[in-house]
């Protein structure tokens, strides 16, 4: 069984974001880089996958720059068995153009049974990879998935998505499908120390992103970048009766605020 | 070239021991501390993620690594909690270590592939109740006769010494006295071992949830195989012992002091007095700049240290420096750090209480300051 990650490295949760001076983008000096969070749910689900399949491979793809081989090298160390760099430089990527190179990937690659992936990326939180590649490839997809059981012939899997007011949707989907997990989906393992240093033996390819895009061009340019407003200190109103103060909220929410 | 990039792999280690420290330490330390209680399913979960045998060989069942991956590990274990970090770091130098450097093949076989996995542990012992920094003082002895040793003695305070999963310690005792001249040997005893006694040691000050051991032996007969290396080589091996265990303590000081000061910073942008974020007062804003700087040369020292050793070169003068300097720092920082909790600081409610117990032993453990002081003099020809 051919089981692929896709996987995206972001800038830690904790980072605080600077905006380079012309605001074409955002300051990545300084800025300490991990694995999407979400796409960690998803390296720990493919290697589980492979587990209880009883063998298959497991392969990381991830797109970005020089860099990116460190988050790769993150998930051959959690035990994926080869990674796929994409190399994007000099590309501008939108989301369909991101899904376009990675669905090429993919279908260079050739019979991938399951992929995994985080539902989305923290940076741009766009949440439209997942679904592109879906639609490129010509395959099943469900978002948000909270659960995913093989099924007995292995050739498909029952798989819990979250949708809204706390229900949850089951699927039986047959293979190929592409998977955008969610948080709780598993908890994803440590890289041992063996690991870390079986990741460096583990082959890793390099592929150019601009000879995967071929002639499709971003549909979405970035303008500029930034930062959102500061919140504005909050509102007390105080020193009155009740009564006075309810009326004084409305007014100051219909005439302030504008929101009734 | 001098060069302050880690490897990817160091980066990627220290990633993975900070994010379990966290997720699996972090939650439950001040609890098990406060009971005492030495964590065995975190022994098991330490095992699992390879941090037994670091630095042996995969053929023995280690992960091959250099020093300064171990002691980049061990100081991200301390930075969250000292009593995990001191039973790592005494597995690997003291419980391990003599076995794989010094001990025959069949030794090695026997029993570093449990002990590599975190199935068994190991202990070392070395200080006997009236014998420490004067390690030469030794009372315990062991006999030749009829092709068995037989061991007679205690010793006190031996790290991982008295766990239900301990397979064993190793012993250092006199083999021989002839002409006033002490001949010192170091055995392997199995637990279980008639004769041997381990016994759990409690009311701690420090390090409230590792295994810390009296031993005692009674008439204790092994096989004359048992010894490890060569007869009378003891006190070398424990020296050679100690100058590797040394990084590993610094570890823990450097470590620590990250540890307490990250908590003290925190803290201080949080707390508030005359009306800013105490970080802003001057008076705790150059205590924190303090911290960092010698945190920060803290480092520097002990990485270079394991740099020598991982070169293959003299380590043992910046072996001791690292040891008692981070040592030092951590003691510094912790005041510091509970200085800037104030009230808070003395209440274990707050990590900097524990930080602040916790780094007395790394001033007496493993060669006391004063040995240290003793050792970089020396080196110097004094």
């Amino acid at each position: 069984m051919k089981i692929a990650v896709l996987v995206k490295q972001v800038p830690d949760t904790e980072t605080k974001i600077r905006i380079k001076g012309d605001s074409s983008g955002i300051e990545t000096d300084g800025i300490k880089f991990v694995v999407n969070p979400y796409d960690e749910y998803a390296i720990e689900e493919a290697i589980k996958t492979k587990e209880k399949n009883g063998g298959g491979e497991v392969i990381v793809v991830s797109m970005g720059p020089a860099r990116t081989v460190e988050s790769i090298r993150t998930a051959l160390a959690m035990g994926a068995d080869r990674g796929i760099h994409i190399d994007d430089a000099g590309l501008q990527a939108d989301s369909h153009v991101t899904a376009k190179i990675l669905a090429a990937a993919l279908q260079k690659e050739g019979g991938v049974e399951v992929i995994f992936c985080g539902k989305q990326a923290i940076d741009g939180d766009c949440s439209q990879v997942v679904q592109g590649v879906a639609e490129l490839l010509g395959i099943s997809q469900v978002m948000i998935a909270v659960k995913f059981d093989l099924r007995e012939d292995k050739k498909g899997a029952l798989i819990q998505r979250r949708i809204g007011g706390g229900s949850q949707e089951v699927y039986d989907v047959s293979f190929p499908v592409i998977v955008g997990a969610e948080k709780g989906l598993n908890t994803p393992r440590f890289a041992s120390l063996p690991g870390i240093m079986k990741a460096k033996t583990k082959p890793l390819a390099v592929l150019k992103a601009a000879e995967l895009l071929g002639e499709s061009k971003p549909r979405v340019s970035f303008v500029n970048y930034r930062l959102p407003p500061e919140r504005k200190a909050g509102k007390i109103l105080q020193g009155q009766e009740p009564a006075q103060m309810a009326a004084e909220l409305v007014k100051l929410l219909r005439e302030e605020a504008k929101v009734i | 070239m001098l060069s302050y990039d880690l490897t990817p792999e160091q980066d990627m280690l220290r990633k993975t021991i900070r994010d379990f420290a966290e997720r699996e330490i972090k939650p439950i330390a001040q609890k098990i501390d406060e009971k005492e209680e030495f964590s065995y399913d975190l022994v098991a979960k330490m095992g699992s993620l390879g941090l037994f045998g670091m630095t042996i060989s995969p053929s023995h069942g280690g992960q091959g690594l250099d020093y300064l991956s171990y002691v980049i590990a061990i100081e991200e274990l301390a930075r969250v909690d000292a009593c995990q970090a001191a039973t790592v770091a005494a597995e690997n130098s003291l419980g391990i270590g003599p076995i794989y450097h010094f001990g025959t093949e069949e030794q090695k076989q026997k029993y570093l592939p449990d002990l590599c996995t975190g199935k068994t542990l190991w202990g070392f012992g070395l200080t006997e109740p009236d014998a420490g920094s004067d390690a030469g003082g030794s009372k315990t002895r062991a006999e030749l006769k009829n092709g068995q040793w037989v061991i007679n003695g205690s010793k006190i305070f031996i790290t991982n010494g008295a766990s239900r999963i301990t397979a064993g310690v190793t012993v250092q005792a006199v083999s021989s006295t002839q002409d006033g001249k002490r001949e010192i040997s170091c055995i392997l005893v199995p637990a279980g071992t008639a004769g041997f006694t381990a016994r759990e040691m409690h009311h701690k000050m420090t390090w409230r949830s590792t295994n810390t051991a009296e031993l005692y032996f009674d008439n204790v007969t092994v096989p004359e195989s048992n010894l490890l290396g060569r007869r009378g080589d003891g006190f070398r091996q424990m020296l050679a012992t100690l100058d590797s265990g040394r990084l590993g303590i610094a570890a823990m000081g450097l470590g620590g002091a990250q540890g307490a000061f990250e908590a003290a910073l925190s803290y201080s942008k949080e707390r508030k007095t005359f009306g800013m974020p105490i970080s802003r007062h001057q008076a705790i804003a150059f205590k924190l700049a303090d911290m960092a700087m010698e945190i920060e040369a803290a480092r520097n020292l002990l990485y270079k240290a394991c740099w020598l050793k991982d070169q293959g070169r003299p380590f043992k003068k910046e072996a001791a420096m690292a040891k008692l300097y981070c040592s030092e720092v951590m003691k510094r920082v912790t005041d510091h750090a509970v200085q800037i909790h104030g009230g808070y600081g003395l209440m274990e409610e707050y990590p900097v209480a524990k930080f602040y117990r916790d780094q007395r032993l790394l001033e007496i453990g493993e060669g006391t300051s004063e040995i240290q002081r003793i050792v970089i003099s020396r080196e110097l020809g004094c």
